[in-house]
């Protein structure tokens, strides 16, 4: 038992035999063990406490965790690491060279809880010798006051000196032996002062900024990549400066015109540069060249498509949509009259006004080219609807035109400013209704040049240009016939009829026929001014056009508003067929190839092509050609050396369509049988083809005379 | 042809001469800066319209000065580019008709 006296607490060691492994607390170990140990070593422990003793029960205080006894006895490992339990465990840091952040991999583990910077330096290293040298006497004269230090420093220097080479001895013996000579100096008077003001400490902070925004850009400078985009530079200030001008207000001017100092000069310049002539050619070179390009399908088809299809189909035909002529301002017009020109197979106008009586607008005439499908070559406005015009075939640049407002005028297509050479004035024999036709003839005894017109007012009128005048002169008047149960009146008023369209005959210059609002066609002749050499009850409506045959002298077409188209034969007062279209039949074509095919455009969108030779009753191709549903075809006509028909129609857009070969046939050829070639074979064709319908008992139908002065044919402008 | 020749030449110098405002392609820029650093471009291709480089040396440290360090110039007639520039800090203008100036400030 161990000896209850004098005990004193002392924090037991538990030394069990001698060894000092596994240095445990005492309240760790388990209470047996403990109390076996002290009961093993009673003997070499004196005064151990008796833990039976209240008193000396281990005092716990009450928030203590209570364990019980088994939990007391578990056994818990702790294990020491070197790390910081204060550190962060995943830093992220923004790399620059990868553009993200990303996870530090190792975290700095040292935690620094005091830090002194000390002054201490090796007496050997580099420095240190530095300053034995700089200050070298007074280093020794410590050393001197000290009585015990300098023997002390001097076996140190000794010891120190065991470890170094010899070299290093001789320095700091002579430094010993140089500091003993400086040992003379007065120490007395001599005292160093020396003060250290207060450091304040310095703290590391270090912070991370966030990243400026960035962006990347890009781009290749080259010559052309400049000079493009000051073009377009250009361009842009020109649209302006044009805006600014209409505006024109003169205050605003004087800021304005700051800016564009330097843009001013270089815009008229440009200007000017771009109608030169040099640059006009190239341009227009350009122009179609691109124009080609881009229309390369449709230029291919014009030339060498051909339906295949026409082969298996011997009555049929089909037409196929080339190049659409359209033009921004002639959208809301309607396409009046199409003229080829006499000279140039590709070019040709067209004329734009306005059907409609209550809507009468500013109209416009193009001059298009089929080699450039997107602009039109010229662009002509005029204050009233342009209702016809027709080419010179003489002078490829004379266009003649009749307006709405019954005025007619003659331009030049060549002109720059865009004005009429000549016009008619309401003293100068204007008409009084819109001019729906106007046709050149060949010059006069004089060698004038001149032209006729029809209009509603019903006059048939002839203008002359004499030097720089128009000079007109009434041809034929419509005379309506009045009809017979009409009382006589005491003033007999003589009432015109309505003019529509006149075709000259193309081997009788004189003869033409005219067409009336009435239905009625008159034949005519210029020499006689005030009869009509014979009328034909033709419609009921208004015929719009009539035509005479290219090859045949008597045979005209006639089309109408009642939907009929007519084929006549001059002699007769019957027509020779009748075609009952189903629509509004805006005008009539013949081919200028063949004697007996012909095309009409109806107020349904339709193109209906005929060939008397295949089919005599029923057309060879009735295909819609317009884009738009409830757009009425105004005018047709056929083109004189290639295999192309344009239409156009009532919202200003001009479509060309092209032949299939059906529609151009020629009639076989039996072995051994000269066919005739050109009108007289053609006039031929067509009489054989009447020959059938006619009733042979009728005199007059036979051997219509094909013998006659072959004139050529005066190239028509259909 | 020697005279069509000579009349193309003579309308490509006007041509020339026409385009040699200074014309800013892109920029994203503060206009007071723009209109800044756009003058002195001017100034300096003008100054030094034989030698690119120093057009670019006196752009790049008129603009340090100016706008805070590290601007980068360059002045050519014929070359491909592709940077990093700090938003807001980019001009890129073609002045007398052939020359090209690039200047963006990435730090």
């Amino acid at each position: 038992m161990p000896n209850k006296g004098g005990v004193e607490k002392k924090p037991v060691q538990p030394v069990i035999n001698g060894s000092v492994a596994a240095q445990r607390r005492i309240s760790q170990l388990p209470r047996n063990s403990i109390m076996g140990n002290f009961r093993d070593d009673e003997q070499d422990f004196g005064n151990m406490p008796d833990l039976s003793d209240e008193a000396l029960r281990p005092v716990r205080p009450d928030d203590q965790l209570k364990l019980t006894e088994a939990e007391l006895n578990e056994e818990h490992t702790r294990i020491l690491t070197a790390r910081n339990p204060q550190a962060a465990e995943n830093i992220v840091r923004y790399s620059y060279k990868d553009r993200l952040f990303k996870p530090i991999p190792h975290v700095d583990q040292l935690a620094v809880h005091f830090q002194l910077d000390g002054n201490l330096i090796l007496r050997d290293s580099d420095e240190g010798r530095r300053q034995v040298a700089r200050d070298g006497g007074e280093y020794t004269i410590e050393e001197e006051d000290e009585a015990s230090t300098p023997e002390a420093e001097s076996t140190e220097e000794k010891t120190t000196q065991d470890g170094e080479d010899e070299d290093d001895e001789k320095p700091v013996e002579s430094s010993a032996t140089n500091g003993k000579t400086k040992k003379l100096t007065n120490q007395f008077n001599f005292s160093e002062r020396a003060s250290q003001t207060y450091n304040n400490p310095c703290r590391d902070r270090e912070t991370f900024v966030e990243q400026t925004p960035r962006a990347v850009f890009s781009d290749n400078v080259s010559q052309w990549a400049i000079f493009d985009a000051y073009n377009e530079d250009f361009d842009l200030q020109q649209k302006a400066k044009e805006k600014e001008n209409k505006k024109s207000s003169t205050k605003k001017d004087d800021d304005r015109k700051k800016k564009f100092v330097a843009t001013d000069l270089s815009g008229d310049d440009m200007a000017k540069f771009a109608r030169s002539k040099s640059a006009s050619i190239s341009l227009k070179i350009i122009e179609r060249m691109i124009n080609q390009n881009t229309f390369d399908d449709i230029a291919q088809d014009f030339k060498y498509w051909e339906d295949a299809a026409d082969e298996y189909r011997e009555q049929e035909g089909s037409l196929l949509p080339l190049w659409i002529f359209q033009y921004d301002l002639t959208k809301k017009l309607a396409c009046t009259n199409l003229a080829w020109n006499s000279q140039y197979s590709d070019l040709f106008a067209v004329a734009f006004g306005s059907y409609d009586f209550l809507k009468q607008t500013r109209g416009m005439f193009l001059v298009y080219s089929l080699k450039n499908p997107s602009f039109p070559e010229y662009i002509f406005q005029t204050e009233s609807g342009v209702m016809c015009l027709d080419f010179h075939h003489h002078h490829p640049n004379l266009l003649c035109c009749g307006f709405y407002d019954g005025s007619v005028a003659v331009y030049n297509v060549a002109d720059e400013q865009k004005r009429p050479k000549y016009q008619s004035t309401a003293r100068n024999g204007k008409h009084t209704d819109p001019v729906w036709q106007v046709r050149w003839q060949k010059d006069d005894l004089d060698g004038n040049l001149n032209f006729y017109s029809i209009s509603s007012d019903g006059r048939v009128v002839c203008w002359t240009l004499v030097k720089s005048d128009l000079m007109y002169a009434d041809i034929v008047q419509l005379k309506l016939e009045k009809p017979a149960t009409e009382p006589n009146e005491t003033l007999p008023l003589a009432t015109l009829g309505c003019g529509t369209c006149f075709d000259f005959n193309k081997q009788q210059d004189y003869l033409f026929i005219v067409g009336t609002e009435e239905g009625k066609i008159h034949k005519c002749s210029k020499s006689y001014n005030n009869q009509f050499l014979d009328t034909f009850d033709a419609h009921h409506m208004a015929i719009y056009a009539v035509r005479w045959n290219t090859f045949h002298p008597k045979i005209f077409l006639s089309c109408s508003a009642d939907w009929t188209v007519k084929v006549w034969d001059i002699n007769y007062k019957v027509p020779l067929f009748t075609y009952d279209l189903g629509s509004a039949v805006g005008d009539i074509a013949w081919a200028p190839y063949s004697s007996t095919v012909f095309a009409a455009c109806t107020a349904d969108g339709k193109v209906f092509v005929f060939d008397l030779n295949v089919n005599k009753y029923e057309p060879l191709t009735e295909q819609i050609v317009v884009q738009k549903k409830r757009t009425k075809l105004t005018h047709i006509t056929f083109n004189r050396n290639h295999p192309i028909i344009l239409a156009g129609d009532d919202r200003g857009n001009v479509i060309s369509l092209k032949l299939s070969p059906n529609l151009r046939k020629k009639p076989k050829v039996k072995k051994g049988q000269d066919v005739a070639e050109g009108t007289e074979g053609e006039s031929v064709k067509l009489d054989k083809i009447l020959a059938l319908i006619r009733d042979p008992d009728d005199v007059k139908s036979k051997g219509v005379p094909t013998q006659q002065t072959s004139t050529t044919p005066i190239p028509t402008t259909n | 042809m020697a005279a069509e020749g000579g009349e193309g030449e003579t309308q490509q110098k006007e041509e020339t001469k026409r385009h040699t405002y200074p014309l800013i392609r892109t920029s994203d820029m503060n206009e007071e800066i723009k209109t800044e650093c756009m003058e002195l471009c001017v100034t300096a291709c003008e100054k030094f319209s034989q030698n690119n480089e120093n057009a670019a040396r006196m752009i790049k440290e008129t603009m340090d000065k100016k706008f805070g360090p590290t601007w980068q110039v360059i002045v050519g007639e014929g070359y491909g580019f592709f940077i990093e520039h700090q938003v807001k800090s980019l001009l890129y203008m073609f002045f007398g008709g052939t020359t090209a100036i690039i200047v963006w400030k990435c730090a």
